[in-house]
């Protein structure tokens, strides 16, 4: 089956000729992508398209919900009251944990007054649901179906139940956008849970292991060692789990020791996360670097859309 | 003088005929693969999803050069990437560079068997996704994982079923 089209002839002139508009339309694509590549003059623009996007993308997003719906309503009352039983078995598991929690708590806050030492994070936080995973091949990024609304803003670290997953890069009216841990242009400053020893673990994009660049082979880092963050750069809270290391070579030819990682938190798995308000009292910067981790600091500014204080 | 028998000549099939498009029909379907664009899509069905609006674009670009063109196609892209949070203008650049492409290659490509056409769409949507690969490798992106090729083989095999049911919606009472 063919179909012919049928068209005027040519008489009159359309317009300017296709490949006119192409040099015009191509230069305005090519001076956007500059603009917003080196500049951020065009997040207005992208809120307000985004605004009006809003609507389709949630009508994007029924069918699979209701599909999500149909089958939870068709989840055996079996595996409902397994669950169950498993969830209080934890909750009185982790109770006394969490009585000591309170207690420790007081305890720190004690000393903490007695050391004359800022709390130095918010506890808000606010549960949300991942909406999609970003469809952009060359970056890992992630939405999340709370913004503005829930007072959610850029730079906020967001968590799951195991770790870091990563921190708000762009807040819409009704969603957020999260850049994982894995992406390239992502940085979280680290340390060894067992050695105290800091670093920064460097996200290097999709099917590729974070790293620890610049360790020196010297440094006190083995295989299954927890990195946690060290809160260093006031985003996100320190404490927190963020990777194991996976590999490990130290070559004595090389200046730097090579060390992948692996992401503790479901990052690409986990379907809610908690996003962690910011630090409510910001450490001031520093007047000139004096240590290693401050003189790291001018690298991660090159982060595109991170939210340094 | 004899006249011709021309009872026995073949006549056109009806489904030949097609109403022709109105804009708001073209609107109606880039809505509706911009919909597509944006399901909430995860692993190996994120990796295996074509570009709808590129197809759809690709469609009209071929079949209705007079209301689909750079410019239509340009507007497209930008809001593509409002919806994906890309750069701004990397799908506008692409998808103008395949409108121009469409338009230059139409008579070309409507000559061939819907299969065969397939091939020819399968090398445009090739180019849209190298020139967006070009873009942000340019920018500083990390190269992809070979799965980048796989969406536009796959939109390139969608396109006969494209094809087909958007000339099912023009023929006339297909609605």
């Amino acid at each position: 089956m063919r179909h012919i089209p049928v068209e005027p002839p040519p008489f009159f002139r359309r317009g300017p000729s296709p490949l006119a508009r192409l040099v015009f339309f191509g230069l305005i694509s090519i001076a956007l992508l500059f603009v917003d590549t080196r500049y951020h003059y065009l997040e207005g623009i992208r809120h307000v398209a985004a605004t009006i996007l809003y609507p389709l993308q949630r009508a994007a997003q029924l069918p699979g919900e209701a599909l999500a719906g149909a089958g939870n309503y068709f989840a055996s009352l079996r595996s409902l009251t397994e669950d169950n039983v498993a969830l209080k078995r934890q909750s009185v598991e982790h109770a006394a944990a969490a009585q000591a929690f309170a207690a420790t708590q007081q305890e720190n806050a004690r000393l903490r007054a007695l050391l004359d030492v800022r709390t130095n994070y918010a506890t808000a936080a606010r549960a949300v649901d991942v909406l999609y995973t970003s469809r952009d091949p060359f970056a890992q990024k992630l939405f999340v179906d709370k913004g503005a609304d829930a007072d959610i803003r850029p730079g906020e670290a967001v968590i799951d139940a195991d770790g870091v997953v990563g921190q708000v890069t762009r807040v819409y009216p009704n969603m957020a956008e999260v850049t994982l841990v894995t992406d390239k242009d992502h940085a979280v400053p680290v340390q060894v849970q067992r050695s105290g020893v800091r670093s920064v673990l460097y996200g290097a994009g999709a099917g590729r292991a974070p790293e620890l660049r610049f360790m020196a082979p010297s440094a006190d880092i083995q295989v299954g060692d927890v990195l946690v963050t060290s809160g260093l750069d006031g985003t996100y809270p320190p404490g927190l789990a963020v990777a194991r290391v996976a590999t490990l070579e130290r070559e004595t030819g090389q200046i730097f020791a090579r060390i992948a990682c692996a992401p503790i938190a479901g990052v690409d798995r986990s379907e809610h996360l908690l996003v962690l308000g910011r630090a409510t009292a910001a450490f001031p910067r520093p007047e000139e670097p004096t240590d290693l981790d401050t003189a790291k600091k001018p690298g991660k500014g090159k982060r595109r859309s991170g939210g340094i204080p | 003088m004899v006249l011709p028998n021309i009872a026995h000549l073949p006549t056109a099939a009806p489904e030949e005929i097609l109403r022709p498009a109105r804009p708001w029909f073209i609107v109606a379907t880039l809505a509706c693969a911009l919909a597509a664009n944006l399901l909430p899509l995860s692993g190996v069905a994120l990796a295996l999803r074509p570009d709808f609006i590129a197809l759809v674009l690709l469609y009209w670009c071929i079949q209705e050069p007079r209301y689909a063109g750079v410019g239509i196609a340009w507007g497209v892209g930008l809001v593509m990437d409002v919806g994906d949070a890309t750069l701004f203008g990397q799908h506008a650049l692409a998808y103008a560079f395949l409108a121009y492409a469409a338009e230059y290659f139409r008579r070309r490509v409507l000559r061939f068997p819907l299969w065969q056409q397939a091939a020819q769409v399968a090398a445009l949507l090739g180019l849209c996704a190298g020139l967006v690969l070009l873009v942000r490798y340019v920018g500083g992106a990390p190269l992809p994982r070979w799965t980048y090729a796989v969406p536009p083989l796959v939109g390139a095999l969608l396109w006969p079923v494209v094809t087909l049911v958007l000339q099912w919606l023009q023929r006339p009472g297909g609605h």
